[in-house]
């Protein structure tokens, strides 16, 4: 197990130069002179030409490439084009948010959708089955910001329910120590602001939980139906176990394996951002950052970002290759 | 079994979340069901589509941080609240020699910076040095706006040399006479910043900006929020609000929704479509920033057709502004019939515009030689700008009024960077875009746009390519006369051989609306986009 996880650790090595290659070839070979973005209608070729040149743009692409390589390897990321932050302090500013508003979001799908999912193979074609495939199917379906501004006028609006958007309300006070504001808030006590946080963040997690919510409820059926079809679960029944005993422990367990596997590649996925989602809730996380520097072609933050979501991507994958021997010990990696 | 305890703990965060919501309420908005009449607290909170770049004036260029700075900092002079005449502000009075080449300003006594530093000449000299220095560690090239108001860095710059001539008394000596000199010292650029916190802060000086202003700063979470506080201390009329801040929300219709929430105060960035939705609600005002740019098409005039002014003209006739306006902009314009917008002065009002005519203009062009018309290109922008919301729909509705005087025109389109450069080396033939002026002095828009010194193949401002003597002498005598009176007459007899030559289809100027509370109160939108706002209460 060690020799496995140490090789794949190894592995990670190469995935992330090729990742930081592509993305820096893809942000710097797309038409947009980044000089040109930032100074918009009011370029003078004088000004241009100097802005170009203390952004390094002038040099050969592998040089400009090498030299971002080099300070990554040192922890450093460069700073924004744009707003002269630097890249790791954003991102240890963006990526909690989105961390936070992840696993909301998932927990909520991993509950919602797996129970929906085990209860539908439990009665295959009956009333709730169909209702709850029918709700996936739209949950797939539902564009997000549709969603999204719906929720804001129901919850938000008219009933004054939950805050609209953002993270935290204008005067509650919070001392950040990880940036994951709940987690914040529980460590210094403040529960003021813990209720504050909530509140602002069940709206966007709800909206976000949609797809993977129904992405899980399909897997999980059509896996337990196919576990459930099998002779030991005709012979659990048939020694009278408890039905709560042959669902869950015997005929769930089995099934499991496909729907980590889903929750995994979409938990590794919402990490990189739910561009839509943050934009409509004005939460200031990864997807937002990184889509507001693709426009504007802020190469530092673009390549520092993406560079941040491979490698989470990468040890998510790893995360749940783990996990998979947990799940089922048939699974030996050695 | 760790599994297990995961699983309990994230359920219970759920449970607890769920709780929130279903009991929800209090707390979680100070506001009542339903749009709030008035306030509960003195903070005023707007809401905006974009997060500041960053909040040192010097060396930002966005409307968003600019929106921010100018609260926190005061220039030598500012703008008039409803105009872009200038008053005096950080100085309180200022003269200018016989040939107009030096500046000497009185500075008011007695102002401190927000970390207790005095204001004085020392300081002013300071910043001076700072944007005027390529080579200053607090400059690197980075204070664009200085290079591009006066002119460039060091020998290039119009300012040649400034010094204190006593604790409260700077002299500015310019390298020639140079009349949008004072308007350019009160655009949001030109705030002094506290030469201490400059120093203390260094390369972090744009995230603890410190000046004179109305208002403090307290914090900036980017992508989130600034929050400024007021300065009891200020020089001027104090603050009404306690606190300022500035949300950033980037979706129109989300923005829109937390106004009617009332979690916010004032909103900026709207959708036009939203406009008679917020006419109808009671609680809320809607309010038309006055218009400081203008959208137009220009002609390559060293092109054929467009060489031949009777074709510029009929396309001028053409075009029907009004509909398009009216379709693209809900309204929210004005049609335009100079290269400059109504607010500022000097803006030529007597000039009859070309009215919109298909039939002259069949006329024009068969007068020129063109009575089947021609085929051409029409550039429009991939993006919308503040001038044009939906340039792709406007150039089918002007292709559409071209067709229908027989010019075929073929709408091209570039990404944005590229649109520019290659508009700036004159491959087009017509093209739309337009301007957004910076300090309010007419020659920011005549001289930039259409001026023979800014008509060069690579770096041009003039996409008409329009080159005409009699313009050029004007707009150099404006640029020298010191007396504003006799400036705008000059401004206005350009304008009219503007008109004439028709380099361009002047096509609006578009006036932002604007939501907010009918309880704020005291809130003058300004042209140049960006406002104080100590006048402004939400009691």
């Amino acid at each position: 197990m060690f020799n496995y996880i140490l090789k794949r650790l190894l592995m990670i090595i190469p995935v992330i130069i090729g990742v930081s290659i592509l993305s820096f070839l893809l942000i710097h070979l797309v038409p947009g002179d980044p000089a040109r973005m930032m100074l918009g209608e009011r370029a003078t070729p004088k000004q241009l030409e100097e802005l170009r040149e203390s952004l390094g743009l002038n040099d050969p692409l592998p040089v400009q490439y090498m030299r971002f390589a080099n300070k990554a390897l040192h922890g450093d990321l460069g700073r924004s084009v744009r707003s002269k932050l630097p890249v790791t302090e954003e991102i240890a500013r963006k990526f909690p948010a989105t961390l936070e508003l992840t696993l909301f979001a998932l927990t909520i799908a991993v509950i919602v959708g797996g129970l929906a999912g085990i209860i539908s193979a439990v009665k295959p074609y009956s009333l709730f089955d169909n209702m709850s495939m029918g709700m996936a199917l739209f949950g797939v379906s539902i564009p997000i910001f549709w969603l999204g501004l719906m929720l804001i006028w129901l919850l938000g609006v008219k009933f004054h329910i939950l805050p609209p958007s953002g993270r935290i309300s204008v005067g509650v006070e919070l001392q950040s120590i990880t940036n994951l504001y709940i987690l914040d808030s529980i460590l210094t006590g403040n529960w003021k602001a813990l209720k504050d946080c909530l509140a602002h963040i069940i709206m966007p997690a709800v909206a976000l939980a949609t797809i993977p919510m129904a992405m899980i409820a399909r897997v999980t059926r059509s896996s337990m139906l196919e576990v459930l079809g099998q002779d030991y679960i005709r012979t659990a029944w048939a020694k009278g176990l408890p039905g709560r005993l042959v669902i869950f422990r015997h005929a769930f367990k089995n099934a499991f394996l496909p729907v980590l596997t889903v929750i995994g590649l979409q938990f590794g996925y919402l990490l990189g951002g739910a561009v839509m989602t943050e934009e409509i809730f004005s939460w200031p996380g990864v997807g937002r950052w990184l889509f507001v520097a693709i426009t504007a072609r802020d190469f530092p933050v673009v390549q520092g970002g993406i560079l941040m979501v491979a490698l989470v991507f990468v040890t998510i994958n790893l995360l749940v290759d783990i996990l998979y021997t947990y799940v089922d010990p048939r699974i030996r990696f050695d | 079994m760790q599994k297990k305890i995961l699983l309990v703990c994230m359920m219970m965060l759920l449970g607890l979340s769920l709780l929130i919501a279903g009991c929800g309420g209090e707390g979680t908005s100070d506001q009542d069901a339903g749009a709030p009449a008035q306030k509960s607290d003195n903070v005023l909170v707007w809401g905006r589509g974009g997060d500041s770049v960053g909040l040192d004036p010097a060396i930002v260029t966005d409307g968003e941080s600019a929106k921010v700075t100018i609260n926190i900092f005061d220039t030598l002079v500012e703008y008039e609240p409803d105009s872009t005449a200038v008053r005096p502000a950080l100085a309180t009075d200022w003269s200018v020699s016989e040939d107009g080449t030096v500046w000497t300003f009185k500075l008011r006594e007695g102002v401190k910076f927000h970390d207790g530093t005095d204001f004085n000449a020392d300081a002013v000299v300071y910043n001076f040095e700072r944007w005027m220095h390529k080579d200053h560690p607090l400059n690197n090239g980075e204070c664009k706006y200085w290079a591009y108001m006066f002119n460039g860095y060091d020998e290039d710059s119009m300012v040649t040399s400034v010094e204190a001539t006593g604790d409260y008394e700077v002299k500015i000596t310019l390298k020639e006479p140079f009349a949008p000199f004072i308007q350019n010292l009160a655009m949001f650029s030109f705030g002094i910043a506290s030469p201490a916190a400059l120093e203390k802060y260094g390369e972090d000086f744009f995230k603890n900006p410190v000046g004179t202003g109305p208002f403090k700063f307290v914090e900036w979470i980017p992508d989130d929020k600034v929050v400024l506080e007021k300065n009891e201390e200020y020089w001027g009329e104090k603050a009404k609000v306690d606190k300022l801040v500035f949300r950033s929300i980037p979706d129109n219709s989300a923005r829109f929704l937390e106004l009617q929430a009332g979690t916010i105060d004032i909103m900026d960035g709207v959708n036009p479509d939203d406009v008679a939705a917020a006419k109808a609600n009671e609680n809320l005002e809607v309010v038309l920033r006055p218009s400081m740019n203008v959208g137009y098409l220009a002609m390559h005039m060293e092109k054929e057709p467009f060489d031949n002014v009777l074709v510029r003209r009929a396309i001028n006739h053409a075009i029907n502004k009004e509909a398009i306006i009216e379709a693209f902009f809900t309204g929210l314009a004005k049609p335009a019939k100079n290269p400059m917008p109504p607010s500022l002065w000097g803006y030529n009002d007597d000039i009859e515009p070309y009215e919109y005519d298909p039939a002259k203009a069949k006329a024009l062009l068969a007068e020129a030689g063109y009575p089947n018309g021609f085929k051409t290109t029409l550039w429009a922008m991939p993006v919308p700008r503040p001038y044009m919301p939906q340039p792709q729909k406007i150039a089918e509705a002007i292709q559409a009024d071209l067709a229908a005087v027989g010019i075929e025109a073929e709408i091209v389109s570039y990404e944005w960077g590229t649109y520019l450069e290659k508009a700036e080396n004159g491959e087009h033939d017509m093209i739309l875009l337009g301007w957004t002026g910076d300090n309010g002095d007419p020659d920011n828009f005549l001289y930039v746009l259409l001026d023979k010194d800014n008509a060069v193949v690579g770096s041009s401002a003039n996409y008409a390519f329009y080159k005409s003597d009699e313009v050029h002498d004007l707009l150099i005598a404006a640029q020298k006369e010191m007396d504003q009176d006799k400036r705008a007459q000059l401004y206005k007899e350009a304008q009219e051989i503007i008109h004439r030559d028709a380099p361009w289809v002047p096509l609006d100027h578009s006036t932002p609306p604007l939501f907010m509370y009918k309880y704020v109160k005291g809130y003058v939108p300004h042209p140049t986009g960006v406002e104080k706002l100590n006048t402004v209460s939400v009691q």
